[in-house]
């Protein structure tokens, strides 16, 4: 409790704040030299709000995910999250901070539970916490208790990503980011997993960065709704609002008619990033 | 203060969910632990059979102290070869599994991390080592009779402060080259092999290759080793205190190296991709 009371964060600061965020791959072969993931984004998202990133695949959805979660170092600009500087003060941000991301990835060896319990030693819990917590959590989520020794290759990806959120909420972030949560997954495990979401801000009061090429699920979600393409964050708005900027009545023609695109369009961002050298 | 007995405690049950993960993995893949284990009393007979077929042969010497020599060399040998498959299996195993990100966006320390890792691998190491040589023994006449087994068991445990040391720089070679990092572990392991006397004495190595000798830990410890358990003698303090300084300079820079392979990772985006 006195862990959870240490780092609550101040709740007149936003939970994330973006200025000029910068990103920049090189890349080796013909062609430009550097690809821009990111180009000069700045957002604010208050403490409690849910926000959705819409965007096709290479749009830097992930990479603005990545800089927020201390795993990449921007080339320019500056994020904070909660006051907090993504790269000078990392230890801090971590504390806060977790992430549900397209791939469930996990000790595919390991069950459900064994995964669940060393991930939550990484922040700070004891054995006697995890023994009651990791039970109740996986319960919440709808893993049958009967599959927890399971090993996660044994389970469907609908199960993975539920344990997957099962492992971001052990540690009660008050900043999830959420990387396209529900791609791939059936419809009712799809259902299952947004109403999940839905729960952690009720029940958790986090903040939620949830970015996705749903669009009907930015829209279920979030109060706002931004549109990043090529690295540029084209809008953020409640989607009413994006709706009308735009002159469309979806929200999939409010996109088309800010990027020009379609979501069928799509660029394979790893295939993107697996041409990307030093 | 009170602040920082928190952290400390909460950085030592991160260290211990390395060991606990550890644990687990080596629980499910235990069958392959076996075969890894007959494979290396198969190396290990390989190479201490050699003084008895010199012998055979019609070389004079003593072959119970050149087996024992040998074993000792051989022993050693497949913990530091323990000691860097898990160190750089710290990185390695972890992109292949996916969950690098998960890890390395985690609150916890590298030192610890890294030192989980080591800690682990000191253990495992050990319960390995000592079966090996156990299990060896037993196919052989060896002068055994005045045998230290303490002192040799302490002096591989303080030798493992400089083997992790060089450990940590060897676990940031997946982060900095994913497809070909976790095989140039090998390279540095084997520099260790040629210098450090592990089957011959470095006195029959050219002179510049006897001054990287004294750079490697493996040679104190494989001369206070031997000194233990063939002459029966205790933790001399001309062994102990090499691997000392040896380990007060490799642990501080093979952190370093690691975090500047991290911050590398972490500019490029090489952090994510598996190779």
């Amino acid at each position: 409790m006195e862990q959870q009371r240490n780092r609550s964060p101040n709740a007149a600061v936003p939970a994330v704040t973006c200025v000029d965020l910068r990103k920049e791959f090189r890349r080796k072969g013909k062609g430009p030299k550097t690809r821009v993931a990111l180009d000069d984004v700045s957002l604010e998202i208050p403490r409690g709000e849910c926000i959705a990133i819409l965007g096709q695949n290479g749009s830097g959805k992930s990479t603005l995910v990545r800089l927020l979660s201390t795993l990449l170092l921007p080339d320019g600009g500056s994020a904070r999250v909660f006051g907090h500087d993504v790269v000078r003060e990392t230890k801090a941000v971590r504390r806060l901070v977790n992430r549900v991301s397209v791939e469930a990835s996990f000790f595919k060896k390991m069950s459900s539970s064994e995964n669940l319990h060393y991930a939550a030693r990484f922040y700070g819990m004891t054995p006697s916490e995890t023994r009651t917590r990791i039970p109740e959590i996986l319960e919440r989520v709808g893993f049958p208790s009967d599959r927890r020794g399971e090993p996660m290759e044994a389970l469907s990806r609908g199960m993975q990503q539920k344990v997957a959120l099962a492992r971001a909420l052990l540690t009660s972030p008050v900043l999830l980011l959420l990387d396209e949560p529900t791609t791939g997954l059936d419809p009712r495990s799809k259902l299952e997993v947004q109403e999940f979401i839905r729960e952690i801000r009720t029940v958790h009061d986090s903040t939620i960065l949830l970015c996705t090429h749903d669009l009907a699920e930015a829209e279920a979600l979030a109060e706002r709704v931004g549109i990043l393409d090529r690295g540029r964050l084209l809008a953020l708005e409640p989607s009413a609002e994006l709706k009308r900027r735009y002159g469309a009545d979806t929200l999939e023609g409010a996109f088309l008619a800010a990027t020009g695109r379609g979501f069928e369009d799509e660029i394979d961002e790893d295939e993107l990033e697996r041409k990307v050298y030093a | 203060m009170r602040a920082l007995a928190l952290s400390l405690r909460q950085e030592l049950i991160g260290l211990a969910g390395v060991v606990e993960r550890n644990v687990y993995l080596t629980r499910r893949y235990l069958l392959w632990d076996v075969a890894f284990f007959v494979w290396t009393v198969a190396n290990t007979l390989t190479i201490v059979f050699i003084a008895e077929g010199i012998e055979l042969a019609g070389g004079q010497f003593d072959v119970q102290r050149a087996t024992t020599t040998l074993l000792v060399g051989a022993v050693v040998w497949a913990y530091l070869g323990i000691i860097f498959e898990f160190m750089t299996e710290t990185v390695g195993w972890e992109r292949w599994e996916g969950t690098i990100e998960y890890t390395f966006m985690a609150p916890l320390s590298r030192v610890m991390h890294l030192g989980g890792s080591g800690l682990f691998a000191v253990i495992y190491g050990l319960v390995r080592a000592c079966l090996l040589f156990a299990v060896v023994s037993l196919f052989f006449d060896l002068s055994l009779g005045d045998a230290n087994y303490l002192a040799a068991l302490a002096l591989l445990v303080i030798a493992s402060i400089s083997f992790f040391g060089i450990g940590m720089m060897t676990a940031v070679l997946p982060l900095v080259s994913p497809e070909k990092g976790m095989q140039l572990g090998f390279v540095a392991q084997g520099m260790l092999l040629v210098v450090s006397g592990v089957y011959y004495p470095v006195d029959v190595l050219p002179g510049w290759m006897q001054w990287l000798a004294k750079l490697s830990p493996a040679t104190y410890a494989l001369e206070g080793i031997r000194d233990a358990i063939l002459d029966g003698g205790g933790l001399h303090w001309r062994h102990v205190w090499p691997l000392l300084v040896i380990g007060a300079v490799t642990v501080p820079l093979g952190l370093a190296v690691f975090r500047v392979g991290e911050t590398y990772a972490k500019r490029t985006g090489k952090l994510k991709r598996s190779g």
